[in-house]
Order: C-alpha cells, then structure tokens, then sequence
C-alpha cells in the first residue's frame, strides 16, 4: 500500500497560500482544527497567509509594500524574513528578488520557510516523525529513510526519479502546474533552458529559495548549485536531457 | 508481459470494488478534474484512436501512438461498473509500469467526479508505488489549490 497505512498515522490536506499542504503525521498530533499539534501547524499557515500574501490588500506584506506601513509596524517575522531574503539575493548574484514583477512579493522565500517552521511546530511538540508538503516543496522530519518521487515536468504522471534522505528537504520549482510564475529578473522573460531544478538540503525555506534562484538562472545554475555547501540538484531541461551536481547521487532512492 | 496483464486485472477488480463502495458525493469542489477533458473522454475507447491528452497528472485517452522507444502500452480490460464502462491502460518499460492512462470512464456525471477525484488517483498512485517502491511524497513544481486534484501527491494522500 502507499501512504502510511498504519493506525498510529495521519494524512490530512489544508488548502492554504494558494495550494495545498499535505501533513503526514502521527495521529497523536490531532485534528487539523484541534489544540493539537496539527491544529497549531495548520493555524500557523494561515497566519502566514493573512500575514504574508501579497494577493489580500489588507495583508502586512501588501501594506509594506504599499509604503502605508513602517516595518517596524509589521509582524517582526516579516523583519526576520527580508534578512533571509537579502542574504539569498546577494548569494544568488540577485537572481532570488522580492520584487520578482515589480511589486514587493516575498513568496518565493515565505512558502518554503512556513513550511519548514510548520514542521518545526510539530517536532517542538513531540512529533519525531512527520512530513509537510506544501504544493511540492517537503521538508521531512525523522531518522527513517524518506522517498520523495521528483514529478517529470515533460511526462505528467511519471517521476523522472526518487530521492531519498533522512531530517532533510526538497524542493523544485518548474513551469508546470502554475506556467512560467518565474521570471528572469534581469530579463523580465521566463527563463529558458529548464523545465524544472529540484535542490535538496537540510531546511525548506534555503532548498525552495535555491531552486527559485536557480530556475530562474537556467542553464548556468548548475555551476551556481555546486558551490552552495549543504545543497545538491537535478535538473531537467526543456529539451528533456538531465543533469546533476556532484553530490546528488547521495540522495538518489 | 503476464505479470503485467495480471496487474490489469487486479487494478481493474479494485476499482469496480472502489466504484461499489463509494456511495457519497464528495463535497470538495472538483470540477477542474474532468472539465479539462471536456466532453472528450465519454467518446474515447481503445479502439477508436483517442488521444487527447488533457492537461494534469492523468493523461486520458491511448497513449500507443506516441510512446518513445522502448515502452509499450497494456490495455486493461474493460471493466462494467454499476456508473458505465471503466478501462485503463498501462505503459510499460523494461518491464516495469512506468505510467496510467484512462481509456475510457463514465461521463459527465456526479459519479465521474467521484471516480476522477477517489478511485483514479487512487488506481495510479498503488500503481506507481508498486514500480517504484513505496514513495512517502511527490516533489514537483507548485501545483494551485485547483490543480492539486490531478497532482502525485493527492494521489498518495487519497491511498492513506
């Protein structure tokens, strides 16, 4: 059978940030609308919807980005999140932006680190063993081997291959599902030459903002995923050719 | 080549079980499932040369006249269930299922929906786990709230 079967686990779906985030949890973390722990990671995200969406006019991220609010006036997790921000803007040589159109939308970091930190949420209350994947991008948490199967951009319904790891994540970013939603900030085209990059590491919120950075770079990203300590790759391009960097096959399934 | 003719059936006998058993309306909003195949797939067959491909994780219609090199496709029996005629074919690759497609299931009705949002992505996820060994997520890129129906991963959720 797929999933966990067994009886001392759950899997519960929350459509949130525009998409859904599946939790693969114990079943002592409750319900989804409980005091539990799943309760809590669940409320979390949709604090960081409300808090963070660029699409809700009301948001702290639309008003900051409007000049109507003072930073210091926002939630302070929007403070800690623009530092993360810069920090991978200056590291990918400005190819991670918050202004991807234009306008302020810090989501290409947001979405992987509310993930990460709903995972957190889970371990601080005594989850040792427990995935969140939000619309794609997993961080898993446990010492058993997980295995993530890798979506093929050019043949829906196929896995182009299975990557597995133990207290680490993934995350790819592609055109898929959504079409070109990332653009080339120095061209303001999509990018060419990838279908999707898949970047594997430790924490959510670096894999998802690298492989954002990186997709956005296409074909030179490679040399760019090499030098990031902690993080590997594998890549599709639009012509269907694979590649991957040096350490990748340390988490090939 | 019978192993394979063998999953057919047994994928086929779990899902007119599937069909049988699943008795309710889903309250979840699935039309974007099967709108994208429009009226398409209550024409589609094995042998009429179907092969629309809508967008999505479920490829409908034969893929035989478009496979690359190597791979080959398996037609499931058709399969009476209690909402119409239900048939999958596999595609398969040095032996192993590498992909599902849907030849032809009811149409355009409420038991549609269901069998696209249940059954369907059920029959595919058993299917591909079973090659690939067991698979605890799907990575890919960001799929919307919508389009989460027809993703890997609902798939692997529904199995649970």
């Amino acid at each position: 059978m797929t999933g966990d079967g067994t009886p001392n686990r759950r899997r519960h779906a929350e459509h949130v940030m525009g998409t859904v985030v599946s939790f693969d949890v114990p079943a002592r973390a409750g319900e989804p609308r409980g005091k539990g722990s799943l309760g809590q990671a669940v409320r979390w995200l949709h604090w960081v919807d409300a808090t963070f969406s660029p699409y809700r006019d009301e948001s702290d991220v639309s008003r900051f980005g409007r000049g109507e609010l003072p930073l210091a006036d926002c939630a302070p997790e929007l403070a800690e999140v623009l530092e993360a921000c810069a920090v991978i803007s200056a590291r990918s040589g400005g190819y991670f932006t918050t202004t991807p159109g234009g306008t302020f939308d810090p989501s290409g970091y947001v979405k992987g680190w509310a993930i990460e930190r709903a995972a957190a949420i889970l371990t601080a209350a005594g989850s040792a063993e427990h995935s969140v994947n939000g619309g794609g991008d997993v961080q898993f948490v446990g010492s058993r081997i997980w295995r993530v199967g890798i979506a093929d951009p050019l043949r829906p319904g196929r896995l182009a291959v299975v990557v597995a790891g133990r207290n680490f994540a993934v995350a790819t970013s592609g055109v898929a599902e959504r079409g070109p939603h990332i653009i080339d900030p120095y061209t303001g085209q999509p990018p060419a030459g990838l279908a999707s990059i898949t970047v594997v590491g430790a924490t959510l919120a670096e894999a998802d903002a690298f492989a954002t950075a990186a997709f956005a770079m296409g074909s030179v990203a490679r040399d760019w995923v090499e030098s990031l300590d902690g993080y590997e790759a594998f890549a599709i391009t639009a012509a269907g050719a694979t590649w991957q960097t040096g350490g990748f096959g340390a988490y090939l399934g | 080549m019978r192993r394979v003719i063998l999953a057919v059936t047994g994928t086929i006998a779990g899902l007119v079980a599937l069909l049988s058993f699943k008795s309710h309306v889903p309250s979840v909003p699935v039309a974007a499932t099967t709108g994208g195949s429009g009226g398409s797939s209550s024409s589609s067959s094995s042998s009429g040369g179907q092969t629309t491909t809508v967008p999505g994780e479920f490829p409908q219609g034969s893929l035989a006249g478009k496979l690359p090199a190597g791979e080959t496709a398996v037609d499931g029996e058709a399969a009476n269930t209690a909402y119409g005629p239900v048939q999958i074919q596999l595609i398969e690759r040095n032996t192993k299922i590498v992909k599902v497609a849907v030849l032809v299931q009811p149409a355009n009705t409420l038991h549609d929906i269901q069998i696209g949002a249940f059954a369907f992505p059920k029959l595919i996820s058993e299917t591909l786990s079973a090659q690939n060994g067991k698979i605890d997520a799907v990575s890919g890129a960001s799929y919307t709230s919508a389009g989460y129906i027809q993703s890997l991963q609902s798939a692997l959720d529904k199995s649970a």
